[in-house]
């Protein structure tokens, strides 16, 4: 087996940074860990700053005066400000932190809810989304169609998993408030055209938000070049702790949109009989945030940007060119989604002859294999191509040509297993 | 090996030949689903008076799961209401086992050979999800047959 790789990142010095990845199971197999784009692995950078952060600054912020207070403020905002550097953000105040990507959409979604006009979604209004979305971006727009009587419409899907954009004329009209749609689809791993997408919405006044959740972990992310109004992630697919997601959101509409959640932080004033609100970001931020999980982003965008997110996607690239020239190799397996590495992300769903998911995935991690099996919360996709589930492996920045090959040995072994 | 444990010779043989699979005349249909893996199952009750008739299914879904329903189909045709129902609490009883429990032969027979699943939390649901319908299914019949009630 010949293949030239090029733009390899230097694996063997990255592994050394990811305790777990030093993990043996079942028997001392070496891990294989290729359900990146479920959660990623954190590295010891990761760590020690969130044990850092508890062992020596731990305090609430923004409020108190005393020194761990002022600490843990100036490092819960410094995350702030390296997030909004990493996503090229115009103003720091246009990153509100959340708990995951799904708190961002919801946030979203339930913002525009509540909304005045221009922006109200209504039973006169349309919402547009696509067949390809995680639940995530499907169920806050189902709400809020269910609240407002708004219709919901979607974007549907080539046979070779990218999104049919033939009919966007009919799908995005006048009446579209927002079209909300995965930069990276998690199950396909296809990589939608945004700049197709946003010129029509921005044509007929639509707002457009953006799921970044396989996006920002893998690739540049700049929300300016997206030119979009929303831009969603969670910290823990990027080498963060879980507990901790990004809304971004252009400054003027934070300022015109109401807030979602009340309570403590998000105010400037309250009485008995109404109160008014912190500017963006805190007037979406209520309650004690997630001030630990904040430093452990920051510590991951610091992590993610010394190799530089370029070299991170040109890595990823190279595996994952691999990775489809090896399955395709495999007797009886489908691809589900782009059969080519171009346009696409680093998650790569099959299907293995008539073998279950379930039974592809027990079986590779009896090996130290560890994939993803089921609908991967985007059931829509399996039923548009007509299978109940599907196996995924996914990559990172720290996946090797020889973790695919133990994929494909694996997959060898799942066939005469059940044969 | 640990696998060896979980996909028994019974359980693969199971699955690749099932029993009673195919939906046929009944008196009450379910459909059931395992949310966080897409396993489907519609499954009919026949009941002859107090006698289960007829348990037919169609499904989807894992090797565990489309063998347990196969089982069933085994296990609980031709048994009274009540020795079937027994049969279910007993199945249920050794899934929950975690591992620990070993299945009376006598009454679980075939199903015995599941014992290994129980220690694969994923799984177990794959296993129960033909029981927990044909359960379902039976009180439907039942509920519509009063007289048939014991």
């Amino acid at each position: 087996m010949t293949h030239t790789f090029t733009g390899l990142l230097d694996t063997d010095a990255i592994r050394k940074d990811f305790p777990v990845l030093q993990r043996l199971v079942h028997e001392e197999k070496p891990l294989v860990y290729l359900d990146n784009a479920a959660t990623s692995q954190k590295p010891r950078q990761v760590l020690e700053a969130l044990n850092a952060y508890y062992e020596r600054h731990n305090a609430n912020v923004h409020r108190g005066v005393h020194v761990l207070a002022e600490e843990a403020t100036a490092m819960y905002e410094g995350a702030r400000d390296k997030v909004a550097a990493f996503v090229n953000a115009p103003s720091r105040n246009e990153v509100i932190f959340t708990k995951n990507a799904s708190e961002s959409l919801n946030l979203v979604a339930n913002m525009l809810g509540w909304a005045d006009e221009p922006y109200k979604v209504d039973a006169d209004s349309e919402i547009v989304i696509t067949e390809m979305e995680h639940h995530s971006n499907i169920v806050p727009w189902q709400l809020l169609s269910q609240r407002t009587g708004a219709k919901l419409k979607w974007f549907g899907l080539t046979d070779e998993g990218r999104l049919d954009l033939s009919n966007i004329d009919e799908l995005i009209t006048e009446k579209t408030k927002v079209v909300s749609f995965t930069l990276v689809s998690n199950l396909l791993g296809t990589i939608n055209p945004v700049e197709a997408i946003v010129r029509r919405a921005q044509a007929v006044g639509a707002l457009v938000v953006i799921d970044a959740s396989q996006a920002a972990p893998h690739m540049v992310l700049d929300v300016q070049a997206l030119e979009a109004d929303f831009v969603a992630f969670t910290g823990h697919k990027m080498l963060g702790p879980t507990g901790i997601g990004v809304l971004w959101g252009r400054q003027e509409l934070l300022e015109d949109l109401p807030p979602f959640l009340g309570g403590g932080e998000m105010i400037e004033t309250v009485t008995m009989g109404s109160s008014t609100y912190a500017p963006a970001p805190h007037k979406f931020e209520a309650g004690t945030p997630p001030i630990a999980q904040a430093v452990g982003l920051g510590a991951a965008i610091d992590y993610l940007s010394a190799i530089g997110m370029d070299r991170i996607a040109a890595h990823e690239h190279a595996i994952t060119e691999y990775a489809v020239e090896r399955l395709l190799e495999v007797p009886d397996l489908r691809i589900i989604g782009p059969r080519t590495a171009v346009d696409r992300g680093a998650a790569i769903s099959f299907t293995l002859g008539d073998i279950h998911p379930h039974d592809v995935g027990q079986v590779l991690d009896e090996q130290g294999i560890a994939v993803r099996v089921g609908h991967h919360c985007a059931r829509p996709v399996c039923l548009r191509y007509g299978i109940p589930a599907t196996t995924r492996a996914s990559f990172y920045l720290y996946s090797t040509p020889g973790e695919v090959d133990a994929l494909i040995d694996g997959l060898h072994h799942v066939r005469n297993f059940f044969g | 090996m640990k696998l060896d444990s979980m996909y028994q010779d019974i359980i693969l043989d199971h699955y690749r030949n099932p029993h009673g699979k195919g939906l046929r005349d009944g008196d009450a249909e379910v459909h059931h689903v395992n949310p966080t893996c897409g396993d489907e199952i519609t499954l009919r009750v026949k009941l002859d008076g107090a006698n289960v008739a007829d348990v037919s299914y169609e499904s989807q879904g894992c090797s565990i799961s489309q063998a347990s329903a196969s089982v069933l189909n085994d296990l609980v045709v031709g048994k009274t209401v009540g020795e079937a129902q027994a049969v279910q609490e007993a199945f249920l009883e050794l899934m929950q086992s975690k591992g620990q429990g070993e299945g009376d032969e006598e009454v679980l027979e075939d199903a015995v050979a599941f014992a290994g699943v129980s220690k694969y939390p994923a799984r177990v649901k794959c296993a129960l999800l033909s029981w927990m319908a044909w359960k379902d299914a039976t009180a439907q019949a039942l509920a519509q047959n009063p007289a048939v009630n014991d």
